[in-house]
C-alpha cells in the first residue's frame, strides 16, 4: 500500500487534490481512498489531506502517519508544521518553492523534490492554485499515478477554461520534470 | 451498475435518489450536511422529482417527516449529532406513530465540550426511541442498507422507522470506490411505497398521533416492540435478497474469523475494517482472534450473537459512553451472554483509533479482568 499526505492551506485545493489523485489511480483498476484532515475549514489555515493507493480493497480507516510521499504546495508550510514528520525511509518530499530555500527540510536527509509549481501556476492558470500542478509533478517524480489518468479525471472535475488551463499545466510540468529525472 | 469514487455522504446522496422519495425535510448540519446539499442539487438539476422542505430546525425536519410520511408517501431526512439530540421528542413520535421513514445519522460527538468529530453517542443516545439502527462499515455498505431500509421499513408487518449509521468524517467524509446501481436494478429490488396501513386520506379522515390513555398505551407501546422483534428476520430475509440480485449479503452480524477464536472483539462501523486488519496481523502470529460486527444494533439481535460468541472472552468496543455506568454496546452485550466480557471506551469526539489501540484491547482482554471498563487512547 501506498500512502500519501498533502499539505496546503484552506483554498488550496489540498483535498481536491487527493480526491483527484485517488480517482486517477482508480482509472488505473487499483484500490484506492482519500480523505481530509477532519475538522473546521478554514481559508488560509493548514490543512492536510491523505490518499491510499493499493492492489488491495483498503480497509483501514485511521489517519496516515508514515506516508510514502508528502506533497506540500505551499513552502511557507515548512515552517509552521512539520511536513516530513513519518515520512518513510526511501520516500519523498514533493514541495513547491519559489525561492528552493527550506531551512527547516534537512536535504542531506530526506529525498526533496522541489518546483516553482507557483509561477507555472500564474502562467497557466492565472492564479496560485497549483494542486493538479503538483499532481503532474507527483507523477513524473513518482510513477504513482499515469500522467493519463491524471488528466482525464482533471478534465472531469473542473469545467471550461479552468478544465482546460489545469490540463495544459499539468502536461507541461509532467514533461518538464519527466525529462530530468 | 458503475462504480464511482466518491464518499459514504454522496452514496447515501446516491441511494436516495435511487430510491426515489417524494419528501426530503432536512435541516443542515457538520457532517451531515453534504447529504442534503447533494440531495439539493440532484432536485435542482431535474435528477430527482422530491419536495425539499427547507425546515428551520431538526424539530421541524422530523415532525414534517412525520407529517409527510402521514400521508403514505416515501420520506428521506437525515441530521448528526446536535441536530438528532434536538429532534428527540419527534424521533419517539416517529416510531410510536408507526411512520416508515428513512433517516441517515452522520455519527459525530454530543456537546459539551463542543466537538463536531465522529463517535457514535448521537445515535446509541436514541437507542430506546424504537427506530431501527444499522451501522455501515464502508460508504458502500451504507448505500446498500438505504436501499434495504425502505424495505424493511416500509413493510406493511413492520412500519417502523430506520436510522442508517455512518461514521461523520470517517465515512463522510472519505471517497473510495462504490457501486452505483442503476435505477432498473434499484427498481426491480424496491418497488415504489404503497401504503396499506393507515395514513391521512382527504377521502377517508382519520387522526393520526392521538392520546392513548392508561387503558391503551401499554398496549400500544407493546406492539410497536412486537413489531421491532418481527423486523429481525425481515431484515435478514432482505439483506440475502439484496445478496441473490446484486451479490453483497448483509446480515444482523458479520462475523470474522470467529469460528476458532479465543478472543472476539465486538464493535460497529468503520472501526471494524482497522479492525480486520490487525486481527488478520495478529492471526500471522498464532494469536486466535475475530470480530463480530453489530450491523444491527436494534433491535438487538440477541439470538444471533449468543449464536456467535461460542465461548470466547469477548472484548466490546464503544465509541460511546452511559456516563456513570458503560458503553451502550458493552451492556447490551453483557445482558444477553454469560461469556467473560470486557468493555473498551476509544475514538470519543474523533480521538483516532490506530491499530496499536486495537492491539492493547487484545493484550487487555488476554491478561486482565473484565471487571471495570477500560478507556484506550487516554493521554497520561
Amino acid at each position: 500500500m501506498i500512502e500519501i499526505r498533502f499539505h496546503g492551506r484552506g483554498g488550496q485545493g489540498a483535498v481536491t487534490a487527493a480526491e483527484i489523485l485517488a480517482k486517477a489511480v482508480f482509472e488505473e483498476e487499483k484500490y484506492t481512498q482519500a480523505f481530509p484532515s477532519f475538522g473546521v475549514e478554514r481559508r488560509g489555515a493548514p490543512v492536510t489531506a491523505f490518499t491510499r493507493i493499493s492492489d488491495e480493497p483498503i480497509r483501514r480507516r485511521y489517519q496516515i502517519y508514515e506516508p510514502q510521499y508528502v506533497v506540500v504546495l505551499d513552502e511557507g508550510l515548512a515552517n509552521v508544521v512539520n511536513v516530513t514528520s513519518g515520512l518513510k525511509e526511501g520516500g519523498k518530499l514533493l514541495i513547491n518553492t519559489e525561492t528552493g530555500v527550506l531551512p527547516n527540510i534537512d536535504e542531506s536527509k530526506i529525498i526533496t523534490e522541489k518546483v516553482d509549481a507557483t509561477q507555472i501556476a500564474l502562467d497557466f492558470i492565472g492564479k496560485n492554485i497549483v494542486n493538479t500542478i503538483m499532481l503532474g509533478f507527483l507523477s513524473a517524480k513518482t510513477g504513482v499515478v499515469s500522467i493519463d489518468s491524471l488528466l482525464k479525471v482533471i478534465d472531469e472535475t473542473f469545467k471550461g477554461k479552468v478544465a482546460k488551463a489545469n490540463l495544459e499545466a499539468t502536461e507541461f510540468i509532467y514533461n518538464e520534470y519527466l525529462d530530468k529525472e | 451498475m458503475v462504480v464511482k469514487v466518491i464518499s459514504s455522504a454522496e452514496a447515501i446522496s446516491e441511494a436516495v435518489k435511487l430510491a426515489k422519495p417524494n419528501v426530503i425535510p432536512v435541516y443542515p448540519i457538520t457532517p451531515q450536511t453534504k447529504i442534503s446539499e447533494k440531495l439539493a442539487d440532484y432536485i435542482a438539476n431535474g435528477e430527482l422529482d422530491a419536495n425539499y422542505i427547507r425546515v428551520e430546525s431538526e424539530h421541524s425536519a422530523m415532525s414534517a417527516a412525520i407529517g409527510a410520511s402521514g400521508t403514505g408517501v416515501r420520506v428521506f431526512t437525515a441530521t448528526s449529532s446536535q441536530g438528532l439530540s434536538y429532534m428527540h421528542e419527534i424521533v419517539y413520535a416517529a416510531a410510536g406513530m408507526r411512520m416508515p421513514i428513512v433517516m441517515a445519522d452522520a455519527n459525530r460527538a454530543i456537546s459539551s465540550p463542543i466537538n463536531i468529530w465522529n463517535d457514535q453517542q448521537d445515535s446509541l443516545s436514541e437507542r430506546d426511541s424504537g427506530w431501527i439502527q444499522i451501522y455501515a462499515e464502508t460508504g458502500q455498505e451504507a448505500f446498500d442498507t438505504i436501499l434495504q431500509a425502505y424495505k424493511v421499513t416500509e413493510n406493511p408487518d413492520i412500519c417502523v422507522p430506520t436510522m442508517v449509521c455512518v461514521d461523520g468524517f470517517i465515512l463522510t467524509h472519505t471517497v473510495d470506490p462504490v457501486s452505483i446501481l442503476t435505477q432498473e436494478e434499484v427498481d426491480s429490488f424496491l418497488p415504489p411505497f404503497k401504503p396499506v396501513n393507515a395514513y391521512l386520506d382527504p377521502a377517508d379522515p382519520m387522526s393520526l398521533g392521538t392520546l392513548a390513555d392508561p387503558d391503551y398505551y401499554l398496549e400500544i407501546r407493546k406492539d410497536l416492540d412486537d413489531a421491532m422483534q418481527r423486523s429481525l428476520p425481515l431484515i435478514e430475509e432482505v439483506g440475502k435478497e439484496f445478496g441473490d440480485k446484486f451479490g453483497r449479503y448483509y446480515g444482523l452480524l458479520e462475523e470474522y474469523k470467529t469460528e476458532d477464536a479465543d478472543i472476539i472483539l465486538i464493535a460497529m462501523g468503520s472501526i471494524c475494517g482497522t479492525i480486520k486488519e490487525v486481527i488478520d496481523q495478529q492471526r500471522e502470529n498464532g494469536v486466535k482472534v475475530g470480530l463480530l460486527r453489530v450491523r444491527v444494533y436494534r433491535p438487538f439481535p440477541k439470538e444471533a450473537i449468543i449464536n456467535a460468541v461460542g465461548d470466547a472472552k469477548l472484548a466490546v468496543l464503544d465509541k460511546d459512553i452511559s456516563l456513570g455506568s458503560g458503553g451502550a454496546l458493552y451492556l447490551d452485550t453483557k445482558s444477553v451472554v454469560s461469556n467473560e466480557v470486557h468493555g473498551f471506551i476509544l475514538g470519543l469526539g474523533g480521538r483516532d483509533v490506530t491499530p496499536s489501540d486495537i492491539v492493547e484491547i487484545i493484550e487487555k482482554t488476554e491478561s486482565t479482568s473484565s471487571d471495570e471498563i477500560k478507556w484506550i487512547g487516554l493521554r497520561e
